[in-house]
Formats: C-alpha cells, sequence, structure tokens
C-alpha cells in the first residue's frame, strides 16, 4: 500500500486532498445553509428544526466526527501546500504583474479566517451551557455588533474563498471540458456568491432589524 | 522612422552566489521596429565601448520558437504582449519615456546564472525522465498509417506547441511546472503513439517535477497568461486526470 502514500504525498495528490476535503467541506456548508435558512421562517420553525437536528443521534456519533476529521485534513494539507510553495519561490518580482487573481492567490488567507471564524462560532453555539432556545441564543449572540461585523467579514472571506475553491475543486480532479468550463467557473462563483449572501443576512438582518428571529 | 527613449532598471547579478540589484540605463533613441533583444543589444554594444560588463541574456533563434530567451517585464514574463516570446515583443509597443524594469525568470527550480540567465536545465531532466516515446529504427513508417481523429490532432498539436520556455514557472506564484508537464504529457498521451509509456510517463513526469522543486498548482491560472504559445491550463485538467488514472488504474508504482 505504500503506493498510495507515495501518490497522496507527490504535488498533485495533495490537490486530490485538497479537493475531495474541499467538496466534503462544501457538502457540509450547503447543509449548514439549507438549515439555517429555516431561520427566515420565524422563531417557532427555526427553534424546532434545531431541536430536531440535535435529536438525530447519526449527526452527533458519525457525522460530527467525520467532519472534523476532514476540516483537519483540509486544514493540515492547506498549510503544507502554503509552507511548499512559499520556498519554492523565494524571490518576489520588484513590480507585481496587473491582473491578479485576487481569490485564488489568498485562499491559504482567507483559510485562516475561516478557521479563526468557525473556533469563534463553535465557542458562541457549541461549546456552551444552553439555557435559552437556539432563536433567542443566535439574536442575543449576535445582537453584539462587534461580533456582528465579525461575522459579516468572516463570511465574506468564506465567500472569496468558495469562489475560487468550487471551480478549483473540479480543475484539480481533471474535470475541465469545452463543454462545460463555463458553466463550472460561472456556477461556482455565483453558488459561493448565493451562499455568502444567505448566510451574511442572518447577522445583518438581527443587527438592523427588531423583529427577526424574535 | 518613430524613435522612443526608455529607462531601463535591469537586474545585474554576477553569478549564482552573488548578491543582484538593479541598475538604471537610458536607452538611448529607440527604432520601434527593434525587438526586446535587438534594444539589449544596442545597450550592450554601447556598455562594451564604455568599459562595462554587458547584459548576458539567453536567446538563439529570435522568431519565437526556440524557447530560449525570456525575462520578465514590470512584472510580466516575456512583456506585455499576449502570446508573444521577449523576442518577438518590439518596441513599438511602450511609449517615449516608459520606464522598464526587466528581472530574471524567478523560481526555486531555476538557478540564476548571470543578469538575465536561469538555468531552465530542470525541464530537461523532467522531459528526460519519460517525455519521450520508443520507436523502433528502420524506415519511416507512412504518415498517415495510425488513423488519429482531426480534434485529437488539434488539441496534441495545441500542446505541442509548448517551447519550454519556462514563462509558465516565472509567472507562477508557486513556482509551479504543471502547465509544461501537462502540454508535454497531453502531447503524447492524446496520440496513438504515445499510448505504450502513457501511464509510466504520467507517475514520472510528476515524480521528477516535485523531487526538482517546484511548487503545487493553485489553479491560480497566471501561467496560461503568460504563456508565448497560449498554452491552456486544460492541459493541467488532462495531467491531473492522466496521473489519477495512472496511479489507481495502472500497474504502474
Ligand atoms: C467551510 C469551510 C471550507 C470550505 C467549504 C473550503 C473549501 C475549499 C475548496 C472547495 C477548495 C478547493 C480545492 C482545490 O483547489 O482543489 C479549497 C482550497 C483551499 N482551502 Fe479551503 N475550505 C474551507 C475551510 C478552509 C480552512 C479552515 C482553511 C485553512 C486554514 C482552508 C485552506 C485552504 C487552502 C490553503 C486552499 C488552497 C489549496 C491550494 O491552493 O492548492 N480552507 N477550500
Ligand atoms: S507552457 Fe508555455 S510558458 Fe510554459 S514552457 Fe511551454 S511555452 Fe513556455
Ligand atoms: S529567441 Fe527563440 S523564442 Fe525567443
Amino acid at each position: 500500500m505504500s503506493w498510495i502514500l507515495t501518490i497522496l504525498r507527490s504535488s498533485i495528490g495533495k490537490k486530490y486532498i485538497m479537493a475531495v476535503s474541499g467538496a466534503c467541506l462544501s457538502f457540509f456548508l450547503l447543509s449548514h445553509l439549507i438549515g439555517n435558512s429555516v431561520s427566515f421562517l420565524g422563531k417557532e420553525a427555526y427553534n424546532s428544526y434545531a431541536s430536531h437536528l440535535h435529536s438525530i443521534g447519526f449527526l452527533t456519533y458519525i457525522l460530527e466526527p467525520f467532519l472534523l476529521f476532514v476540516f483537519l485534513v483540509h486544514i493540515l494539507t492547506g498549510i503544507t501546500l502554503f509552507i511548499e510553495n512559499l520556498s519554492a519561490r523565494p524571490n518576489r518580482y520588484a513590480v507585481p504583474g496587473n491582473e491578479r487573481n485576487w481569490s485564488a492567490s489568498t485562499m491559504p488567507y482567507t483559510g485562516i479566517i475561516i478557521l479563526t471564524f468557525l473556533l469563534v462560532h463553535l465557542l458562541n453555539f457549541h461549546f456552551i451551557t444552553r439555557t435559552v432556545s437556539t432563536a433567542e441564543l443566535v439574536r442575543t449572540t449576535l445582537s453584539n455588533p462587534f461580533l456582528a461585523s465579525f461575522y459579516l467579514f468572516s463570511l465574506s472571506g468564506l465567500t472569496l474563498h468558495a469562489s475560487h475553491g468550487f471551480w478549483s475543486l473540479f480543475q484539480s480532479l481533471g474535470i475541465n471540458h469545452p463543454k462545460y468550463n463555463k458553466f463550472l467557473q460561472q456556477g461556482g462563483l455565483a453558488t459561493a456568491v448565493i451562499i455568502g449572501t444567505i448566510f451574511i443576512l442572518i447577522p445583518l438582518l438581527i443587527v438592523t432589524t427588531d423583529s427577526f428571529l424574535q | 522612422m518613430t524613435v522612443i527613449h526608455l529607462t531601463l532598471k535591469i537586474w545585474r547579478q554576477t553569478g549564482p552566489e552573488s548578491k543582484g540589484s538593479f541598475k538604471t540605463y537610458e536607452s538611448g533613441p529607440l527604432a520601434t521596429a527593434m525587438s526586446f533583444l535587438e534594444m539589449l543589444d544596442v545597450l550592450n554594444e554601447r556598455l562594451i565601448l564604455s568599459g562595462e560588463e554587458p547584459v548576458a541574456f539567453d536567446h538563439d533563434c529570435r522568431e519565437g520558437i526556440c524557447g530560449m530567451c525570456g525575462a520578465v517585464i514590470n512584472g510580466k514574463a516575456h512583456g506585455p504582449e499576449k502570446k508573444t516570446t521577449l523576442c518577438q515583443l518590439h518596441m513599438r509597443h511602450f511609449r517615449d519615456g516608459d520606464t522598464l524594469v526587466i528581472e530574471p525568470f524567478r523560481s526555486r527550480a531555476f538557478k540564476l546564472v548571470k543578469d538575465l540567465i536561469v538555468d531552465r536545465s530542470a525541464f530537461d531532466a523532467i522531459i528526460a525522465e519519460g517525455g519521450y516515446i520508443s520507436v523502433n529504427t528502420g524506415g519511416a513508417p507512412d504518415a498517415n498509417a495510425i488513423p488519429v481523429p482531426a480534434f485529437t490532432a488539434e488539441q496534441a498539436l495545441d500542446a505541442a506547441e509548448c517551447i519550454g520556455c519556462g514563462a509558465c514557472v516565472a509567472a507562477c506564484p508557486n513556482g509551479s511546472a504543471m502547465l509544461f508537464v501537462g502540454a508535454k504529457i497531453s502531447h503524447l498521451s492524446l496520440l496513438p503513439q504515445g499510448q505504450p509509456e502513457r501511464s509510466k510517463r504520467a507517475l514520472a513526469l510528476v515524480k521528477k517535477m516535485d523531487a526538482l522543486g517546484f511548487g503545487n498548482c493553485g489553479n491560480e491560472q497566471y501561467c496560461e497568461k503568460a504563456c508565448p504559445k497560449g498554452i491552456s491550463i486544460s492541459n493541467i485538467a488532462r495531467l491531473n486526470r492522466e496521473f489519477m488514472k495512472a496511479a489507481f488504474c495502472s500497474v504502474e508504482e
């Protein structure tokens, strides 16, 4: 089985790891988005969604550890790529060429933003002793303008990360064809923007309106 | 004849281990019909006459087909024109009074030799590892004896346009050689003649590329924009596919 380690340690193998783990994280992101969109239906619906979610044992005992594993794989491989790539071009050019590809060039940095956000997010909503309903918890936590702006900033970072990532994962797996290249490129960008916008709406509505989740 | 004057900030470095720096020169009058390399020739003649060491740069064909020339002009490999090698870049694309910052291709895998010359023999080492097909000696086979669909032939020829200049590596923020290797893999594995060594080649080229100190591809697409031959990143996707097939579906290790 040493051949598989050789493959995964190679430059392209690491890209496969990033792509597959990135795809898993994207599925998580999508389901997390759909779940949280229930908040737009009102407080009762949101609370009932949350309590149903918590009662599914499969999620807590199988999917959560798996998600943690995927995050670790994605982050550790990402950091490895970042460090290796820093030393692959030790000297930068005196004049930066224009036409920068911002989303792609900032992947490690937006990744760090997401990681920081993830820790804060889990501290906010996961590692706490619950006394109130989920809707109330979300409402009171994100009413803090400092925290709300941190959410807005981080979710913009996530949008940027995904706007490159969604297309990039297909390219890394060799999925590229004139018949559907445009679709993958524009579809990836559109999906990232839609996901980002819906997520951003939640803290935004909480700080700007009195009625949301109230 | 239109004449322009340029300010040239050129990277001067006497050897691989010495410390380099920019030196500024006034170009003097330049005909707009001159190529970039002719402009450097004119400068060098003046430097030689004044007893200064001329600027070392690589070149050979001066007609855009050999891949020897190359430098980074104002942050762009081979300069600002699309699909143009440095030798085919003409002075008419610059304006009187422009300042050009001229640097060598930079990447860990391309060691600097002198001034604008870098050692790109890492590319040769990759080719030697499997960027070839094995054929029997003897009489040349009939040209059309093996059928190749026209579209496939076009794709292979597009990839075969790569001249190995190294601009893709120079333009890549990660110093990755994936566009070059993707072009070679595509060129050979699309054609029937490339089939026998197909899996072996994909594994060997990637292994060598990694060992030589090139970085990892981040799908950032700077390479495609810098390539003087318009090699597309669809060739990188094909390399990703070929490597996957070789890794998981062939007996090669
Ligand atoms: C919900 C969270 C996340 C999602 C949905 C996500 C998604 C993705 C996707 C789809 C890719 C593209 C893979 C490819 O290029 O083939 C990617 C790349 C990347 N991710 Fe993430 N990611 C997330 C979190 C993170 C975190 C927390 C970090 C780290 C510190 C990170 C660091 C990176 C890096 C550095 C790349 C670029 C790899 C390269 O350029 O080769 N990501 N991500
Ligand atoms: S792929 Fe393009 S830029 Fe890279 S070596 Fe070949 S011709 Fe030069
Ligand atoms: S000198 Fe041959 S390609 Fe420029």
